[in-house]
């Protein structure tokens, strides 16, 4: 993918002692300017982009003056010593992770079998599909909640889990076969022909080669469609009849009471995560590092 | 798009659609046939409260919806467009400084723009409403202004919704924004330097051209989900500042008003639709895919 490989063309080599034009020197003045602007704005951006973060995780160590931790108060260990303290939330997040699992196992399989289909085949009706496959994702939220609710209602399904998985895989399956759809793009896939040719079987030739082929990218798909289905709030909203998952529970409970464990919570799926993120991308770098 | 110049890829006549059967069907079911449904229910009448809609080609939901809900309507696309724009404002200069300056620590610098994302969108919402209480620091050093005043606050103004927007779906700008950028050989602007031009220029003529399929995909991707929203709304606006998502949200699972709140969905669906295959047909679906 890198472009910029390869001896620059001469003409770049920079020939400061040869330059005689005057107007250099402003013009690389304005320039350093214009970086040091640049890099003064981006680190405003970040910090900007971190300061919900580091709110929710300051308010971890903070112990509430009434019910709803949202002002400073006193600080305490004590939220990280029972974070599990508050039922109703730890129930949520539990059933969080339920649907999340149950959803995102589903969907890893219906749309990786997708991404196969359209990176590896060329049919008629593929490009249709891809738009068809992208649909979900650009129509809003509660257009695809409210869709639902209506399809359940005037069915009689009585909502509960088995609609909240459903609603996750919907938008999780079209998330998959894309992410996995663009990691496999380029590959060879001649070598699935290499291994029938040395004699093994179509299911063995999976197993040894088309699926290690596309691990990374099913791997990065399971992590992102995760952290989707764990943080939906709008068509769990409109599908999710008395089952509360934690996002629904938090929102719930509100009004009365907003617990420092949520932040605790928060904070851990947060750590979680980002250990995850690192260390899949790392284990990419290296295979991309020992492929080359 | 179907990557000519892939290894092996093959014509196939069975197998493609066997390996998409499952996940179509399930699109189909779950996808397709809810939002006929939909829109079938946005054409009929629900005689009372707890009947059934009758589907009988009513048009005069959609014309009541939207003179019910203009306010909602016209907030709605106001509010998304200036997040998608303060989005554009934020998010180009940070992905430009990532993908010229951030050299050997580029997917460290990508990467810590996706964190913030990996805590829940709820919470992060809440703790907004947290850093911009009224009796907190941003506030209190707003009204140091001559022209805010003591009773000045930030919550429950439109400002703070709009806000909201644009920081719970920046990552949906910076990344294709991003993407689009890696691609350019910036060669190309020392070319246009040593051909005289200043880097300004250099800048105008040649990155943000070939960045434009970036910048189209992420206002698309921020727009969405900015235009459906009613989060932002309940935890940082007010009665004064709610959007169709409030309303649809409200008319189905509080008032039990199917048709007009389906009538409006359609609405919000249909401009948005639009809006997608326009991109579609002239950039493809690829950048739509982050």
């Amino acid at each position: 993918m890198t472009m910029s490989e390869g001896a620059a063309p001469p003409i770049l080599v920079e020939t400061p002692g040869l330059d005689g034009n005057p107007s250099m020197g402003p013009m690389k003045v304005r320039k350093r300017w214009g970086r040091r602007v640049l890099t003064t704005c981006a680190v405003l951006i970040y910090l900007w982009l971190f300061a919900p973060l580091f709110n929710i995780i300051v308010f971890t160590f903070n112990k509430p003056a009434g019910r709803r931790n949202l002002s400073w108060n006193e600080f305490t260990l004590d939220n990280w010593a029972q974070p599990f303290k508050d039922s109703d939330l730890t129930n949520a997040f539990l059933r969080s992770l339920l649907v999340a699992v149950i959803a995102v196992s589903i969907a890893l399989v219906f749309g990786s079998l997708m991404a196969i289909a359209l990176a590896r085949y060329r049919f008629t009706g593929s490009k249709f599909t891809e738009v068809f496959l992208v649909l979900p994702l650009t129509t809003p939220e509660i257009v695809l909640g409210a869709s639902l609710y209506q399809l359940f209602v005037s069915n009689g399904v009585v909502m509960g889990i088995s609609t909240v998985v459903i609603a996750h895989i919907m938008f999780c399956v079209s998330f998959v076969a894309l992410t996995v759809k663009a990691r496999v793009r380029g590959f060879d896939w001649t070598l699935e022909d290499a291994s029938m040719d040395l004699g093994c079987s179509p299911w063995r030739t999976f197993r040894k080669v088309t699926f290690p082929l596309i691990l990374p990218g099913i791997l990065a798909a399971a992590l992102l469609s995760f952290a989707l289905s764990l943080d939906d709030y709008i068509i769990t909203d409109f599908t999710k009849g008395e089952y509360v998952t934690f996002p629904i529970q938090v929102n719930n409970q509100f009004r009365i009471s907003f617990p420092p464990q949520v932040n605790v919570l928060a904070t851990i799926i947060l750590v979680v995560s980002v250990l995850l993120l690192v260390v899949t991308s790392m284990r990419e770098e290296r295979s991309s590092v020992a492929g080359r | 798009m179907a990557g000519g110049d892939d290894r092996g890829v093959r014509q196939g006549r069975f197998a493609p659609f066997g390996l998409l059967s499952p996940g179509v069907i399930w699109l189909i079911l779950f996808f397709m046939v809810p939002v006929f449904l939909l829109v079938q229910v946005s054409l009929s009448t629900k005689p009372s409260r707890f009947a059934n809609p009758k589907f009988d080609w009513n048009f005069s939901n959609y014309a009541d919806a939207l003179s019910d809900f203009q306010p909602q309507f016209i907030r709605s696309f106001v509010f998304a467009g200036i997040a998608t724009i303060l989005a554009i404002l934020i998010g180009y200069p940070l992905a430009y400084w990532i993908a010229t300056q951030g050299g050997r620590h580029k997917n460290l610098l990508i990467g810590l723009v996706v964190v913030p994302f990996f805590t829940s969108y709820l919470i992060r919402t809440i703790a907004w409403t947290s850093i911009l209480s009224d009796n907190g620091v941003v506030v209190d050093a707003m009204r140091v202004l001559p022209w805010v005043g003591d009773d000045g606050r930030i919550l429950a103004t439109p400002w703070a919704v709009i806000g909201g927007l644009t920081y719970n779906f920046i990552s949906f700008m910076i990344l294709p924004i991003y993407v689009s950028l890696e691609k350019i050989d910036f060669r190309l602007t020392e070319a246009a330097a040593d051909l005289g031009s200043t880097s300004w220029h250099a800048f105008r003529k040649v990155v943000l051209p070939l960045s434009m399929p970036g910048v189209f995909a992420g206002s698309l991707l921020v727009f969405i989900p900015a235009a459906g929203d009613y989060i932002n709304n309940r935890y940082l606006g007010s009665a004064k500042t709610s959007m169709i998502g409030t309303v649809v949200q409200n008319q189905f699972l509080v008032q039990s008003d199917f048709p007009q709140a389906a009538a409006l969905s359609v609405v919000l669906m249909v401009i948005i639709t639009a809006l997608v295959l326009v991109y579609s047909k002239f950039l493809g679906t690829e950048g739509l895919a982050v």
